[in-house]
Protein backbone atom coordinates (compact mmCIF):
# COMPACT_ATOMS: atom_id res chain seq x y z
CA UNK A 1 0.00 0.00 0.00
CA UNK A 2 0.80 3.63 -0.25
CA UNK A 3 3.00 4.91 2.37
CA UNK A 4 1.81 8.29 4.01
CA UNK A 5 4.23 11.51 2.82
CA UNK A 6 2.33 13.27 6.33
CA UNK A 7 1.85 10.77 9.61
CA UNK A 8 0.45 11.40 13.14
CA UNK A 9 0.08 9.05 15.26
CA UNK A 10 -1.07 10.01 18.57
CA UNK A 11 0.11 13.60 18.95
CA UNK A 12 -0.71 15.68 22.11
CA UNK A 13 0.76 19.28 22.51
CA UNK A 14 0.36 20.81 25.70
CA UNK A 15 2.08 24.69 26.42
CA UNK A 16 2.60 25.66 29.65
CA UNK A 17 2.60 23.89 32.57
CA UNK A 18 0.77 23.14 36.01
CA UNK A 19 -2.40 25.12 36.44
CA UNK A 20 -2.17 26.95 33.23
CA UNK A 21 -1.06 24.15 31.00
CA UNK A 22 -3.36 24.94 27.60
CA UNK A 23 -4.05 21.38 25.40
CA UNK A 24 -3.87 22.40 21.81
CA UNK A 25 -3.64 19.12 20.52
CA UNK A 26 -4.92 15.53 22.47
CA UNK A 27 -4.12 12.21 20.72
CA UNK A 28 -4.50 13.81 16.81
CA UNK A 29 -4.02 10.90 14.30
CA UNK A 30 -3.51 11.90 11.04
CA UNK A 31 -2.44 10.46 7.62
CA UNK A 32 -2.01 12.00 4.24
CA UNK A 33 -1.07 9.96 1.02
CA UNK A 34 0.57 11.42 -1.80
CA UNK A 35 -1.85 13.06 -4.13
CA UNK A 36 -4.19 13.60 -1.22
CA UNK A 37 -5.53 17.19 -0.40
CA UNK A 38 -7.01 16.94 3.14
CA UNK A 39 -8.28 20.50 4.68
CA UNK A 40 -8.29 21.22 8.25
CA UNK A 41 -11.51 23.57 9.75
CA UNK A 42 -12.56 24.45 13.21
CA UNK A 43 -12.69 27.61 15.48
CA UNK A 44 -10.25 29.69 16.47
CA UNK A 45 -8.40 27.97 19.39
CA UNK A 46 -8.86 24.77 17.91
CA UNK A 47 -5.28 23.26 17.21
CA UNK A 48 -5.08 23.92 13.42
CA UNK A 49 -1.93 25.93 13.08
CA UNK A 50 -0.53 23.83 16.25
CA UNK A 51 -1.12 21.11 13.67
CA UNK A 52 0.16 22.19 11.14
CA UNK A 53 3.64 23.44 12.89
CA UNK A 54 4.00 19.87 14.12
CA UNK A 55 3.97 18.53 10.63
CA UNK A 56 6.44 20.89 9.16
CA UNK A 57 8.56 19.74 11.93
CA UNK A 58 8.41 24.04 13.36
CA UNK A 59 7.50 22.37 16.73
CA UNK A 60 7.55 19.11 18.50
CA UNK A 61 4.89 16.82 19.97
CA UNK A 62 4.64 16.81 24.12
CA UNK A 63 3.56 12.81 22.44
CA UNK A 64 2.98 10.88 19.50
CA UNK A 65 5.19 10.97 16.62
CA UNK A 66 5.33 13.10 13.42
CA UNK A 67 6.77 11.20 10.30
CA UNK A 68 7.25 13.07 7.14
CA UNK A 69 8.34 10.52 4.22
CA UNK A 70 9.15 7.77 6.14
CA UNK A 71 11.78 9.79 8.62
CA UNK A 72 10.08 10.02 12.52
CA UNK A 73 11.19 14.06 13.07
CA UNK A 74 11.90 12.78 16.96
CA UNK A 75 15.21 11.06 15.82
CA UNK A 76 16.77 13.93 13.48
CA UNK A 77 19.15 16.24 14.76
CA UNK A 78 17.96 19.33 14.98
CA UNK A 79 19.87 20.26 11.33
CA UNK A 80 18.25 16.94 9.43
CA UNK A 81 14.82 18.38 10.19
CA UNK A 82 15.74 21.80 8.85
CA UNK A 83 16.96 19.39 6.24
CA UNK A 84 13.49 17.67 5.79
CA UNK A 85 11.67 21.17 6.14
CA UNK A 86 13.70 22.64 3.24
CA UNK A 87 13.93 20.26 0.47
CA UNK A 88 10.31 17.82 1.79
CA UNK A 89 7.96 20.55 3.08
CA UNK A 90 6.68 23.54 1.68
CA UNK A 91 5.05 25.71 4.30
CA UNK A 92 2.63 28.99 3.58
CA UNK A 93 2.56 30.64 7.67
CA UNK A 94 -0.95 32.36 8.82
CA UNK A 95 0.94 35.92 8.73
CA UNK A 96 3.39 34.76 5.86
CA UNK A 97 6.65 35.66 7.00
CA UNK A 98 7.99 37.55 3.66
CA UNK A 99 11.04 39.20 4.41
CA UNK A 100 10.93 42.57 3.64
CA UNK A 101 14.76 43.23 2.25
CA UNK A 102 13.65 40.83 -0.70
CA UNK A 103 11.99 40.73 -3.78
CA UNK A 104 9.17 38.73 -4.38
CA UNK A 105 11.48 36.68 -6.59
CA UNK A 106 14.16 36.68 -4.46
CA UNK A 107 11.57 35.50 -1.34
CA UNK A 108 10.62 32.61 -3.30
CA UNK A 109 13.96 31.29 -4.05
CA UNK A 110 15.56 31.92 -1.02
CA UNK A 111 14.44 28.38 0.33
CA UNK A 112 16.07 26.65 -3.00
CA UNK A 113 19.34 28.79 -2.28
CA UNK A 114 19.46 27.74 1.08
CA UNK A 115 19.78 24.25 0.15
CA UNK A 116 22.47 24.67 -2.31
CA UNK A 117 20.66 25.53 -5.38
CA UNK A 118 22.93 27.76 -7.80
CA UNK A 119 21.12 31.32 -8.15
CA UNK A 120 20.28 31.41 -11.20
CA UNK A 121 18.53 28.06 -11.64
CA UNK A 122 16.87 28.69 -7.90
CA UNK A 123 15.04 32.35 -9.39
CA UNK A 124 14.38 30.44 -12.72
CA UNK A 125 12.34 28.02 -10.59
CA UNK A 126 10.94 31.05 -8.66
CA UNK A 127 10.30 33.02 -11.34
CA UNK A 128 8.00 29.91 -12.91
CA UNK A 129 6.57 29.33 -9.39
CA UNK A 130 5.13 33.06 -8.89
CA UNK A 131 3.80 32.46 -12.78
CA UNK A 132 2.11 29.93 -11.50
CA UNK A 133 -0.39 31.91 -8.69
CA UNK A 134 -0.50 34.69 -11.22
CA UNK A 135 2.26 37.60 -9.66
CA UNK A 136 5.10 36.68 -12.24
CA UNK A 137 4.57 40.47 -13.20
CA UNK A 138 5.47 41.02 -9.97
CA UNK A 139 8.74 39.39 -9.36
CA UNK A 140 10.67 42.92 -8.69
CA UNK A 141 8.69 43.88 -6.27
CA UNK A 142 9.43 44.38 -2.39
CA UNK A 143 6.39 43.17 0.01
CA UNK A 144 5.21 46.68 0.91
CA UNK A 145 5.02 47.47 -2.66
CA UNK A 146 1.88 44.71 -3.02
CA UNK A 147 -1.28 44.18 -1.51
CA UNK A 148 -1.71 41.85 0.83
CA UNK A 149 -3.46 39.16 -1.65
CA UNK A 150 -0.52 39.74 -4.17
CA UNK A 151 1.64 38.93 -1.04
CA UNK A 152 -0.23 36.09 0.17
CA UNK A 153 0.49 34.60 -3.85
CA UNK A 154 4.56 35.33 -3.73
CA UNK A 155 3.71 33.40 0.07
CA UNK A 156 2.21 30.80 -1.57
CA UNK A 157 4.54 30.45 -4.63
CA UNK A 158 7.31 30.57 -2.12
CA UNK A 159 6.00 26.94 -0.38
CA UNK A 160 5.34 25.50 -3.95
CA UNK A 161 8.97 25.88 -5.59
CA UNK A 162 11.37 23.17 -6.02
CA UNK A 163 10.13 19.67 -5.97
CA UNK A 164 8.27 19.65 -2.73
CA UNK A 165 6.14 16.47 -1.66
CA UNK A 166 4.16 18.09 1.76
CA UNK A 167 2.67 20.94 1.19
CA UNK A 168 1.28 23.01 4.44
CA UNK A 169 -0.81 25.71 4.04
CA UNK A 170 -1.99 27.95 7.23
CA UNK A 171 -5.34 30.14 5.61
CA UNK A 172 -3.56 30.54 2.29
CA UNK A 173 -6.46 32.23 0.95
CA UNK A 174 -7.28 34.69 4.18
CA UNK A 175 -6.62 38.14 1.63
CA UNK A 176 -7.90 36.79 -1.42
CA UNK A 177 -11.04 37.75 -3.26
CA UNK A 178 -12.84 34.51 -4.00
CA UNK A 179 -12.01 34.17 -7.94
CA UNK A 180 -8.40 34.85 -6.70
CA UNK A 181 -8.62 32.42 -3.63
CA UNK A 182 -10.02 29.78 -5.85
CA UNK A 183 -7.04 30.18 -8.46
CA UNK A 184 -4.89 29.59 -5.37
CA UNK A 185 -6.31 26.54 -4.65
CA UNK A 186 -7.13 25.25 -8.27
CA UNK A 187 -2.72 25.41 -8.04
CA UNK A 188 -2.74 23.45 -4.86
CA UNK A 189 -5.01 21.04 -6.01
CA UNK A 190 -3.07 20.37 -9.19
CA UNK A 191 0.37 19.97 -7.46
CA UNK A 192 -1.11 17.55 -5.08
CA UNK A 193 -2.94 15.81 -8.15
CA UNK A 194 0.98 15.25 -9.28
CA UNK A 195 1.71 13.68 -6.36
CA UNK A 196 2.68 16.10 -3.63
CA UNK A 197 0.16 15.42 0.05
CA UNK A 198 -0.82 18.76 1.15
CA UNK A 199 -3.12 20.12 4.37
CA UNK A 200 -5.03 23.61 3.98
CA UNK A 201 -6.29 24.54 6.93
CA UNK A 202 -9.32 27.01 6.18
CA UNK A 203 -12.21 29.35 8.04
CA UNK A 204 -13.71 28.87 4.26
CA UNK A 205 -16.05 25.82 3.76
CA UNK A 206 -15.72 27.15 0.32
CA UNK A 207 -12.34 26.49 -0.19
CA UNK A 208 -11.85 23.13 2.39
CA UNK A 209 -14.41 21.69 0.08
CA UNK A 210 -11.30 21.51 -2.62
CA UNK A 211 -10.20 18.94 -0.42
CA UNK A 212 -10.40 15.08 -1.08
CA UNK A 213 -10.77 15.09 3.00
CA UNK A 214 -12.02 17.36 5.28
CA UNK A 215 -11.49 17.03 8.89
CA UNK A 216 -12.71 18.97 11.88
CA UNK A 217 -11.45 19.77 14.74
CA UNK A 218 -12.52 20.95 18.15
CA UNK A 219 -10.48 21.72 21.05
CA UNK A 220 -7.68 20.08 19.59
CA UNK A 221 -9.44 16.70 19.07
CA UNK A 222 -10.66 15.80 15.65
CA UNK A 223 -14.07 15.29 15.90
CA UNK A 224 -15.21 14.15 12.26
CA UNK A 225 -14.09 14.01 8.61
CA UNK A 226 -16.18 14.49 5.17
CA UNK A 227 -15.68 13.17 2.17
CA UNK A 228 -16.13 10.21 0.15
CA UNK A 229 -12.04 9.93 0.91
CA UNK A 230 -12.74 10.23 4.39
CA UNK A 231 -13.75 6.17 5.41
CA UNK A 232 -11.03 3.64 4.27
CA UNK A 233 -7.55 5.43 5.18
CA UNK A 234 -8.60 6.96 8.33
CA UNK A 235 -10.30 4.77 10.15
CA UNK A 236 -7.47 2.17 10.18
CA UNK A 237 -5.53 2.50 13.05
CA UNK A 238 -2.54 4.27 13.25
CA UNK A 239 0.39 2.39 11.87
CA UNK A 240 -1.96 -0.14 9.67
CA UNK A 241 -0.66 1.37 6.41
CA UNK A 242 2.61 1.90 4.58
CA UNK B 1 -42.84 18.84 -6.50
CA UNK B 2 -45.31 20.00 -4.78
CA UNK B 3 -45.98 16.78 -3.17
CA UNK B 4 -42.68 16.06 -2.14
CA UNK B 5 -42.77 19.50 0.23
CA UNK B 6 -45.96 19.26 1.90
CA UNK B 7 -44.86 15.54 2.38
CA UNK B 8 -41.50 17.14 4.01
CA UNK B 9 -43.28 19.66 5.99
CA UNK B 10 -45.81 17.21 7.66
CA UNK B 11 -42.63 15.03 8.64
CA UNK B 12 -41.01 17.41 10.27
CA UNK B 13 -44.30 18.77 12.11
CA UNK B 14 -44.26 14.60 13.26
CA UNK B 15 -40.84 14.90 14.76
CA UNK B 16 -41.50 18.21 16.25
CA UNK B 17 -44.31 17.23 18.10
CA UNK B 18 -42.54 14.25 18.94
CA UNK B 19 -39.57 16.60 20.45
CA UNK B 20 -42.16 18.53 22.06
CA UNK B 21 -43.77 15.67 24.10
CA UNK B 22 -40.22 14.10 24.87
CA UNK B 23 -40.17 16.99 27.61
CA UNK B 24 -43.33 15.25 29.21
CA UNK B 25 -47.19 14.70 28.42
CA UNK B 26 -49.34 17.69 26.67
CA UNK B 27 -51.80 18.19 24.87
CA UNK B 28 -52.73 19.89 21.35
CA UNK B 29 -53.31 23.49 22.54
CA UNK B 30 -50.36 23.53 24.73
CA UNK B 31 -47.80 21.71 22.20
CA UNK B 32 -49.10 24.14 19.35
CA UNK B 33 -47.78 27.11 21.30
CA UNK B 34 -44.50 25.37 22.53
CA UNK B 35 -43.84 24.46 19.02
CA UNK B 36 -44.55 27.96 17.82
CA UNK B 37 -42.24 29.21 20.75
CA UNK B 38 -39.47 26.89 19.62
CA UNK B 39 -39.17 27.70 16.60
CA UNK B 40 -40.19 31.87 16.34
CA UNK B 41 -43.15 31.17 14.60
CA UNK B 42 -41.25 30.23 11.48
CA UNK B 43 -44.27 27.69 10.57
CA UNK B 44 -47.42 28.58 12.05
CA UNK B 45 -49.24 25.74 12.72
CA UNK B 46 -53.31 25.60 13.69
CA UNK B 47 -54.30 23.21 15.91
CA UNK B 48 -56.25 20.91 13.11
CA UNK B 49 -52.74 20.21 12.17
CA UNK B 50 -51.97 19.49 15.42
CA UNK B 51 -54.66 17.17 16.21
CA UNK B 52 -54.16 15.48 12.81
CA UNK B 53 -50.82 14.63 13.48
CA UNK B 54 -50.74 13.28 16.59
CA UNK B 55 -54.17 11.13 15.21
CA UNK B 56 -51.17 9.79 12.96
CA UNK B 57 -48.46 9.25 15.67
CA UNK B 58 -51.32 7.87 17.67
CA UNK B 59 -52.00 5.38 14.89
CA UNK B 60 -47.93 4.69 14.53
CA UNK B 61 -47.88 3.63 18.07
CA UNK B 62 -45.61 6.75 18.28
CA UNK B 63 -47.74 8.58 21.09
CA UNK B 64 -50.73 7.16 23.22
CA UNK B 65 -52.86 9.27 24.96
CA UNK B 66 -52.00 10.16 28.79
CA UNK B 67 -55.14 9.14 30.98
CA UNK B 68 -58.28 10.45 30.81
CA UNK B 69 -59.58 13.93 28.78
CA UNK B 70 -59.33 17.23 31.76
CA UNK B 71 -62.54 18.94 32.92
CA UNK B 72 -62.79 20.65 29.31
CA UNK B 73 -62.40 17.70 27.43
CA UNK B 74 -58.59 17.92 26.47
CA UNK B 75 -56.63 14.88 25.85
CA UNK B 76 -53.29 14.81 26.52
CA UNK B 77 -50.45 12.79 25.16
CA UNK B 78 -47.39 10.65 25.77
CA UNK B 79 -43.98 9.61 24.10
CA UNK B 80 -43.85 5.96 23.59
CA UNK B 81 -40.49 3.98 23.55
CA UNK B 82 -41.37 3.59 19.89
CA UNK B 83 -41.51 7.13 19.47
CA UNK B 84 -38.85 8.10 20.84
CA UNK B 85 -36.22 5.37 18.96
CA UNK B 86 -38.40 7.51 16.30
CA UNK B 87 -36.95 10.83 17.60
CA UNK B 88 -33.64 10.26 18.25
CA UNK B 89 -33.29 8.64 14.74
CA UNK B 90 -34.32 12.20 13.72
CA UNK B 91 -31.71 14.23 15.19
CA UNK B 92 -29.05 11.46 14.55
CA UNK B 93 -29.54 12.33 10.76
CA UNK B 94 -28.83 14.90 8.51
CA UNK B 95 -31.40 17.08 6.82
CA UNK B 96 -30.75 16.49 3.38
CA UNK B 97 -30.17 18.83 0.42
CA UNK B 98 -32.49 17.34 -1.83
CA UNK B 99 -35.08 17.90 0.96
CA UNK B 100 -37.51 20.87 0.04
CA UNK B 101 -37.64 22.51 3.13
CA UNK B 102 -34.85 23.67 4.16
CA UNK B 103 -36.40 25.34 7.09
CA UNK B 104 -36.91 21.70 8.45
CA UNK B 105 -32.78 22.52 9.39
CA UNK B 106 -33.65 25.50 11.34
CA UNK B 107 -36.45 23.47 13.33
CA UNK B 108 -34.61 20.64 14.07
CA UNK B 109 -31.75 22.80 15.58
CA UNK B 110 -34.50 25.12 17.62
CA UNK B 111 -36.14 21.97 18.91
CA UNK B 112 -32.52 20.29 19.81
CA UNK B 113 -31.75 23.08 22.16
CA UNK B 114 -34.76 22.41 23.70
CA UNK B 115 -35.29 18.47 24.30
CA UNK B 116 -34.15 16.82 26.72
CA UNK B 117 -30.75 14.54 26.36
CA UNK B 118 -30.35 15.51 22.60
CA UNK B 119 -26.29 16.29 22.18
CA UNK B 120 -26.79 19.50 19.88
CA UNK B 121 -22.96 19.78 19.40
CA UNK B 122 -23.60 16.31 17.56
CA UNK B 123 -26.49 17.31 16.10
CA UNK B 124 -24.74 20.19 14.08
CA UNK B 125 -21.57 17.90 13.57
CA UNK B 126 -23.77 15.69 11.96
CA UNK B 127 -25.37 18.26 10.03
CA UNK B 128 -21.96 19.97 9.13
CA UNK B 129 -20.47 16.78 7.88
CA UNK B 130 -23.18 16.09 5.28
CA UNK B 131 -23.26 19.36 3.79
CA UNK B 132 -19.19 19.39 3.55
CA UNK B 133 -19.53 16.04 1.98
CA UNK B 134 -22.23 17.83 -0.69
CA UNK B 135 -20.62 20.81 -1.05
CA UNK B 136 -16.56 18.82 -1.67
CA UNK B 137 -18.97 17.03 -4.33
CA UNK B 138 -19.96 20.20 -6.19
CA UNK B 139 -16.61 21.44 -6.13
CA UNK B 140 -15.56 18.22 -7.88
CA UNK B 141 -18.32 18.82 -10.55
CA UNK B 142 -16.86 22.76 -10.81
CA UNK B 143 -13.72 21.46 -11.54
CA UNK B 144 -14.53 19.48 -14.84
CA UNK B 145 -16.60 22.42 -15.87
CA UNK B 146 -14.98 24.57 -18.56
CA UNK B 147 -15.82 28.44 -17.50
CA UNK B 148 -16.06 29.21 -21.53
CA UNK B 149 -17.89 26.82 -22.60
CA UNK B 150 -20.31 26.33 -19.68
CA UNK B 151 -20.44 29.49 -18.19
CA UNK B 152 -23.95 29.27 -17.23
CA UNK B 153 -24.05 25.82 -15.93
CA UNK B 154 -20.49 26.95 -13.98
CA UNK B 155 -22.47 29.95 -12.29
CA UNK B 156 -25.47 27.64 -11.37
CA UNK B 157 -23.34 25.08 -9.64
CA UNK B 158 -21.81 28.50 -7.86
CA UNK B 159 -24.90 29.11 -6.33
CA UNK B 160 -25.16 25.90 -5.42
CA UNK B 161 -21.96 26.24 -3.71
CA UNK B 162 -22.34 29.69 -1.88
CA UNK B 163 -25.81 28.32 -0.06
CA UNK B 164 -23.85 25.02 0.86
CA UNK B 165 -21.38 27.43 2.57
CA UNK B 166 -23.87 29.69 4.14
CA UNK B 167 -25.43 26.78 5.69
CA UNK B 168 -22.01 25.65 7.09
CA UNK B 169 -21.25 29.51 8.19
CA UNK B 170 -24.66 29.58 10.25
CA UNK B 171 -23.81 25.58 11.64
CA UNK B 172 -20.26 27.20 12.87
CA UNK B 173 -22.39 30.47 14.46
CA UNK B 174 -24.86 28.08 15.80
CA UNK B 175 -22.67 25.67 17.53
CA UNK B 176 -20.91 29.22 18.86
CA UNK B 177 -23.92 30.08 20.93
CA UNK B 178 -24.67 26.81 22.03
CA UNK B 179 -21.09 26.20 23.96
CA UNK B 180 -21.56 30.39 24.97
CA UNK B 181 -24.70 29.25 26.87
CA UNK B 182 -23.79 26.04 28.03
CA UNK B 183 -21.02 28.09 29.47
CA UNK B 184 -23.14 30.93 31.09
CA UNK B 185 -25.34 28.15 32.18
CA UNK B 186 -22.27 26.46 34.08
CA UNK B 187 -21.38 30.00 35.73
CA UNK B 188 -24.60 30.56 36.32
CA UNK B 189 -25.21 26.99 38.12
CA UNK B 190 -21.54 27.48 40.16
CA UNK B 191 -23.29 30.81 41.90
CA UNK B 192 -26.78 29.68 42.89
CA UNK B 193 -27.31 25.76 44.37
CA UNK B 194 -30.59 25.52 42.81
CA UNK B 195 -30.71 26.16 39.03
CA UNK B 196 -34.00 26.75 37.44
CA UNK B 197 -34.80 25.19 34.37
CA UNK B 198 -33.80 26.72 31.48
CA UNK B 199 -36.29 28.77 29.55
CA UNK B 200 -37.80 27.92 26.38
CA UNK B 201 -35.62 29.48 23.59
CA UNK B 202 -37.97 32.15 21.90
CA UNK B 203 -34.98 34.34 20.74
CA UNK B 204 -33.67 34.33 17.16
CA UNK B 205 -31.25 31.63 18.72
CA UNK B 206 -32.26 29.10 15.48
CA UNK B 207 -32.83 31.07 12.94
CA UNK B 208 -31.52 32.58 9.23
N1 LIG C 1 3.21 29.27 22.32
C1 LIG C 1 2.03 29.08 22.95
N2 LIG C 1 1.93 29.19 24.29
C2 LIG C 1 0.77 28.97 24.94
N3 LIG C 1 -0.37 28.63 24.32
C3 LIG C 1 -0.33 28.50 22.98
C4 LIG C 1 0.86 28.72 22.23
N4 LIG C 1 0.57 28.51 20.91
C5 LIG C 1 -0.75 28.19 20.88
N5 LIG C 1 -1.28 28.17 22.10
C6 LIG C 1 -2.69 27.83 22.44
O1 LIG C 1 -3.00 26.59 21.82
C7 LIG C 1 -4.32 26.59 21.32
C8 LIG C 1 -4.32 26.29 19.85
O2 LIG C 1 -3.71 27.36 19.13
P1 LIG C 1 -3.60 27.39 17.54
O3 LIG C 1 -2.76 28.56 17.16
O4 LIG C 1 -3.16 26.05 17.07
O5 LIG C 1 -5.11 27.64 17.13
P2 LIG C 1 -5.76 27.81 15.65
O6 LIG C 1 -6.77 26.74 15.51
O7 LIG C 1 -4.69 27.92 14.63
O8 LIG C 1 -6.52 29.22 15.80
P3 LIG C 1 -6.74 30.41 14.70
O9 LIG C 1 -7.90 29.99 13.86
O10 LIG C 1 -7.11 31.57 15.57
O11 LIG C 1 -5.47 30.62 13.94
C9 LIG C 1 -4.89 27.96 21.68
O12 LIG C 1 -5.63 27.84 22.86
C10 LIG C 1 -3.67 28.81 21.87
O13 LIG C 1 -3.93 29.86 22.77
MG1 LIG D 1 -4.03 29.47 13.36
Amino acid sequence: MTEAVLRLSGVTREHGQGDVVVQALRGVDLAVLPGELVAVMGPSGSGKSTLLHLAGGLDRPTSGSVVVEGRDLATLTAAQVAAVRRRSVGYVFQDLNLLPSLTAVENVALPLELDGVRGGMARRAAREALDEVGVGALAGRFPDEMSGGQQQRVAIARALVGPRRLLLADEPTGALDSTTGEEVLRVLRARCEAGAAGVLVTHEARHAAWADRVVFLRDGVVVDQSGPAAAAESLLPAGGVG
Amino acid sequence: MHTAYAYSVSMSIRHGLLALLERGPSHGYQLRAEFDAATGATWPLNVGQVYSTLDRLERDGLVVQDGEPDADGRIAYRITDVGQAELRGWFASPVSAKSAPRDELAIKLALAVTTPGVDVLRVVQTQRTATMTGLQELTRLKTRVHDDVELAWSLVLDSLVFRAEAEIRWLDHCEARVARAAAERRSAAAERPAPAAPPLTTGKAGRR
